[in-house]
């Protein structure tokens, strides 16, 4: 068994979500950091979609499961509940659909853990407003001609949309800019603004 | 216990003796052809390496391809005297480590190298099989591997891995016999012949049938042999197993012997000269009814077919590992059909690896050396072995490693 190492925080944050032993698919799941984590240390049944093929490689030659494929086209295959958690860090704002990919996180697992940037955050806002040009910040560090973040939205734009896919927030945190996370409150004023970005846990209603 | 005496292949096949092993199978309960014919006493030709455990838990089978055999990983071919097709990565300390695992293949049902075929004796007869032979599938094929595990006394593979045709019959393995297979390796492959293959096979099928000295498939009555049908087969598809960037990079447009071309038809250009040096080294080693047959069994293949026209269904509940693997060049199976099998296995939930090689050696990458696809197996097999070491047995003890 590898050496315990420190995670990324918002990977650690989704890793403290997921009950040991379960069914888990991690959608983008680049390197296989998390997914290598979970596996040695929740033990479980483990399964990746990365896009690039160095990430493939990398996470099948480490012995994990994982095929090269496009969340946005390859989710649509699997069936209802196939896993107990989806995972989708950090990539939701990469797809060129993300209410249809949130929606199939909730189709085909019991709960979906999205991680995501904020755009509302107060830095970005002043920068916005004082410098006129789009923000760049170490969460969101590509110019604008040159970002894959094509769909970038705000805590309040992702909880407004999970109240239209009929989403329950089983769990919501907003990590600062110390990285030190915070429960997401029923207010979200304060969250919207000093949130970098914000791990959420998922169901669908009525599941 | 296995023997390791050589054989002397009856009939009009390879005249002298192979090393391996051959069993005779089918001789109380004969195979079921899926054309409906009965084949009983029948032999198969197989070659092994590394040795059986204790609980004879260790086995690899591997499957070649079209004109692959068993002599994977042998120092010189019998009759080549190549060294064996996956001597690279199978053998003690290698990727397919032989020091762990009991690696053995089988010549296909249909080949040419001691399995039957349409050069060995019909019994009925007693003399070649030639057309003759019954037809047979890549299911048959699978049929017979297995009949040849339950005479080794082989319950479960631990892996089954094999490229192209070889591939199919891991599909196909795992499909028949979800149970007696714990991980299964299809490389650059499809789960149904395309029909742009269905055509190429044609093409060379044709192309050995025009030539006068296949005399109807019965040649050996003759002393004669399709060599230059067979060779024109060979070279046809061996331009299926390239890609334009790799003959590119090969050729060119380079001449062959001469500075200047000489406005004739000999080979003029280093490809010409390849191509008729791949055709007639080929004609050496196979058997040109063999190729008909087994190029048969490979356009018949089609896994969703029998399956309602759903290739899921192939896999439904399967326990099965799958790393399936293709190549960016591959014109022969491209990616699109790995990813049709991947998005079938998907469908079942079942647990998957994918990953498509970068490479611009066409099909033949899975003969080569390409460091990413070695390294993707590599990881692969060891994850598999790790969780194959974790897992109860059917009998329901854990198997300590």
């Amino acid at each position: 068994m590898k050496p315990l190492a420190p995670i990324r925080v918002d990977l650690q944050l989704i890793a403290d979500m997921i009950e040991p032993g379960s069914r888990v698919l991690d959608v983008g799941c680049a390197d296989g950091t998390l997914l290598d984590y979970l596996v040695q240390f929740k033990q479980v049944d483990g399964r990746g979609i990365e896009l690039s093929s160095e990430g493939v490689n990398a996470c099948v030659s480490s012995g994990l499961s994982v095929i090269q494929g496009d969340a946005d086209t390859d989710l649509f295959d699997f069936p209802d509940c196939a896993f107990d958690y989806v995972v989708l860090s950090q990539t939701l704002q990469a797809m060129r659909a993300p209410r249809k990919t949130l929606d199939q996180l909730l189709r085909i697992g019991g709960h979906a853990i999205v991680s995501m940037p904020n755009f509302a955050h107060w830095r970005l806002r002043w920068r916005l407003l004082t410098r006129g040009r789009m923000p760049v910040s170490d969460a969101l560090p590509y110019p604008w001609y040159d970002s894959p973040n094509i769909h970038l939205c705000t805590i309040r734009d992702f909880v407004a949309l999970c109240g239209e896919l009929d989403a329950r927030i089983e769990r919501g945190l907003f990590l600062d800019q110390t990285g030190t996370p915070r429960r997401l409150g029923s207010v979200l004023t304060l969250a919207n603004l000093l949130g970098e970005q914000a791990v959420f846990l998922l169901c669908r209603n009525g599941r | 216990m296995i023997s390791h005496a050589g054989f002397r292949q009856p009939g009009y096949g390879q005249p002298f003796v192979l090393p391996g092993h051959r069993a005779v199978l089918g001789t109380e309960q004969p195979l079921r052809l899926d054309s409906g014919t009965e084949l009983s006493a029948f032999p198969i030709a197989w070659q092994s390496y590394g040795t059986l455990n204790e609980d004879r838990s260790n086995a690899v089978l591997i499957c070649h391809a079209l004109t692959g055999d068993q002599f994977v990983a042998d120092e010189r071919h019998p009759v080549t005297g190549k060294p064996g097709w996956w001597r690279s990565i199978v053998g003690p300390g290698k990727l397919i480590d032989t020091d762990r695992w009991f690696v053995l293949c089988a010549n296909v049902l249909g080949g040419c190298m001691g399995s039957a075929g349409p050069s060995e004796i019909n019994p009925s007869t007693l003399e070649p099989w030639g057309l003759a032979f019954p037809i047979v599938t890549i299911a048959d094929m699978v049929r017979a591997q297995a009949m040849l595990l339950d005479h080794l006394g082989i319950d479960r593979l631990f892996a089954v891995i094999g490229g192209s045709m070889g591939g199919m019959q891991a599909l196909e393995w795992a499909s028949l016999y979800p149970e007696r297979v714990f991980a299964a390796v299809p490389i650059a492959t499809a789960a149904q012949h395309s029909a742009q293959n269905i055509a190429f096979h044609e093409v060379g099928r044709q192309a050995v049938m025009a030539d006068p000295d296949w005399h109807e498939g019965e040649y050996w009555r003759f002393g004669k042999k399709p060599v230059a049908g067979l060779a024109v087969a060979r070279m046809a598809a061996h331009i299926t197993y390239l890609s334009e960037a790799k003959l590119h990079e090969k050729f060119g447009r380079r001449l062959q012997d001469r500075e200047n071309i000489k406005y004739g038809f000999d080979a003029e250009f280093q490809v010409e000269s390849y191509l008729r040096h791949q055709g007639q080294s080929f004609v050496e080693r196979f058997d040109a009814n063999s190729y008909l047959f087994i190029t048969r069994a490979m356009d018949y293949f089609d896994m969703a077919a029998r399956h309602g026209g759903v290739l899921a269904n192939a896999f439904r509940h399967t326990p099965v590992r799958f790393c399936v693997l293709s190549f960016t060049s591959d014109w022969l199976y491209p990616t699109v059909e790995s990813r049709r099998v991947v998005h079938a296995l998907n469908a079942v939930a079942a647990n998957v690896s994918f990953a498509e090689i970068v490479s611009n050696n066409g099909h033949d990458a899975f003969l080569l050396d390409e460091p990413d696809f070695h390294s993707v197996l590599a990881g692969f097999l060891a994850g598999a072995a790790q969780h194959h070491g974790l897992l109860p047995v059917c009998n329901g003890q854990a198997r300590p490693r």
